[in-house]
């Protein structure tokens, strides 16, 4: 009898465990989502995307921070993208087993799982003391080399995972190397990397450390790069941390916004990913 | 034969070159000569030289890890996309050295076209993979571009299977289609060589016989080098054949004496199945 009767049993008890820390897992999960949604959804109104944050027991909105966030997320977009997608290419397409690659890909490594807080004191030195007050091009730079090494990695994933034979193929034909990167490993990989930028977006799209040094924050509509911005990671974080009851509920407004973009991102993500296989 | 296959399209380069008369004598279009090959410290190659003929198909024949498809690859030098892989000896195409540093690897491989073991059709429409070739040395008008992808597509038997969907990604064509995509996209860049990477090994009987066919046509103006496991397959559509064994040419000759009495003892149990 035995062996069969053990391995089913065993194969139960295992399937047991991974069911029950997946549950856990997502437990938490849906936790955080509840509680945001409970304490959040009062604060989704009209007057969240229209108005200014109040100064405490007055009404008001995020306006200024949604667009401050939305700027510097943008901005450090712009320059982390193309830095990171032509570093993943150098490392992917120029540098095999080469071993100036081999550092680039060990440092970008290290700044992948450098704690944000370093990057905030990094920009804070290098531009917000040089320049003698915060701004929001700091605060863009910040989010920035955030993206970058997101990007760089995803990047040279995705392009790895491009057959050699497709390269050969193309080769074949004469075409210079350049255009075999452009034509062809990166229409073959382009899914991957749009999904690895979105997820930088989303990443930083809740950063808060690096802007708390950066951008700071700004209690009035402002679009002057060159001064401080509001932005809704920190002003959550001032608004959580005060004892002001309507900025509390604001504080939940702008918590619930946030994880809703970050999903929505995901979502796009995965979306654009399955997209592509699809059509293959 | 298929319909597709009576409209042609004309004779390629070599201006005054009769259009395949089998029985004209060959013209040697590429000698190897002396040729090594390292992978690394690995000598893949030792020392082979042999002839490739115009118009004519030579087949490369050997147990796995022979170097025959070594052997094909440094024909168009596509081995120097790898670090660390390195000739040595002459290829001599039409009276130049290929193997010299001075040779435009862009520009070589524009006039030899090759087809992998595995389709690899790019991720692009059908019209896009064999406009692409076109499209790196010539700048054609639209009309025509139409005109040379159709004929191409056409010279590889594939234009009635696709000429509704050219429009739709290359990627859903079925392997054999893909492999067809590949042969037409070579074709369509006009090349004067072509070289034939076990083109036949992932697919079915069905498609494999196309395959063939379309090798016999092409050969009418191509210089053709073909790997194959198959030793049915060489001795089908081959004129010359070369056996080769751990990176050595053990033997070259018309296929038709290397399948009915080679010199070599070792051919002999190789063709017939006593080793390999």
């Amino acid at each position: 009898m035995g062996v069969y009767r053990r391995r089913r049993l065993v194969n139960r008890m295992v399937m047991g465990l991974a069911v029950a820390a997946t549950a856990f897992g997502l437990l938490w999960l849906v936790l955080v989502l509840w509680t945001l949604i409970e304490n959040g959804v009062a604060a989704i109104t009209r007057a969240l995307f229209s108005q200014m944050t109040p100064p405490p027991g007055s009404a008001g909105g995020l306006l200024n921070a949604i667009f401050g966030s939305v700027v510097m997320t943008l901005i450090a977009t712009l320059i982390g993208t193309p830095t990171g997608i032509l570093a993943g290419t150098f490392l992917a397409e120029y540098s095999r087993g080469g071993r100036f690659g081999e550092v680039v890909r060990f440092i970008n490594d290290i700044l992948l799982s450098a704690p944000s807080i370093i990057v905030g004191l990094f920009v804070y030195e290098i531009m917000v003391v040089k320049m003698g007050h915060f701004s929001a091009w700091a605060g863009a730079v910040a989010l920035a080399i955030i993206v970058i090494p997101v990007v760089v990695r995803t990047t040279e994933d995705m392009l790895n995972l491009v057959p050699n034979a497709l390269r050969e193929a193309a080769s074949a034909l004469g075409s210079p190397k350049w255009k075999v990167i452009v034509m062809v490993s990166y229409r073959a990989a382009i899914q991957g990397m749009v999904t690895g930028v979105m997820l930088a977006v989303a990443r930083i799209a809740g950063e808060t450390a690096p802007l708390l040094f950066t951008a700071l924050n700004n209690q009035f509509w402002s679009t002057n790069m060159n001064g401080p911005m509001a932005n809704l990671p920190v002003v959550i974080f001032q608004f959580a941390m005060s004892p002001y009851a309507d900025w509390q509920v604001l504080a939940w407004g702008g918590a619930l916004l946030i994880t809703i973009t970050v999903l929505l991102l995901n979502i796009g993500a995965r979306a654009l990913a399955s997209w592509g296989t699809f059509k293959q | 034969m298929s319909p597709a296959t009576s409209r042609q399209v004309m004779p390629l380069s070599l201006a005054g070159s009769l259009a395949a008369d089998p029985e004209a004598a060959p013209r040697q279009k590429v000698l190897i000569r002396n040729v090594d090959f390292f992978y690394g410290t690995f000598k893949a190659l030792k020392n082979v030289t042999m002839p490739l003929h115009d118009k004519r198909v030579t087949a490369f024949i050997g147990p796995s890890g022979c170097g025959k498809s070594t052997l094909l690859r440094v024909l168009n030098r596509i081995y120097e996309l790898y670090p660390g892989q390195r000739a040595g000896g002459e290829v001599i195409i039409d009276g130049e050295n290929i193997l010299s540093p001075r040779v435009d690897l862009n520009l070589l491989r524009a006039r030899i076209g090759m087809v992998f073991q595995k389709p690899t059709p790019f991720p692009m429409s059908i019209y896009d993979n064999i406009a692409f070739g076109i499209r790196l040395y010539e700048k054609v008008p639209h009309h025509e571009l139409d005109d040379r992808v159709e004929s191409a597509l056409r010279r590889a038997a594939l234009w009635d299977e696709v000429k509704d969907k050219l429009r739709q990604s290359g990627l859903g064509l079925s392997g054999g289609q893909q492999q067809r995509l590949c042969i037409a996209r070579a074709v369509a860049v006009r090349p004067e060589i072509l070289l034939l990477d076990e083109p036949a090994s992932a697919l079915d009987p069905l498609s494999t016989q196309r395959i063939e066919e379309l090798i016999a046509e092409l050969k009418a103006d191509y210089c053709i080098a073909i790997v194959t496991h198959n030793m049915q397959q060489a001795a089908r559509s081959s004129d010359y054949t070369a056996f080769m064994y751990l990176g050595e040419l053990i033997e070259f000759d018309e296929t038709e004496r290397i399948f009915t009495r080679p010199k070599q003892k070792h051919t002999e149990d190789y063709i017939t199945g006593r080793f390999g």
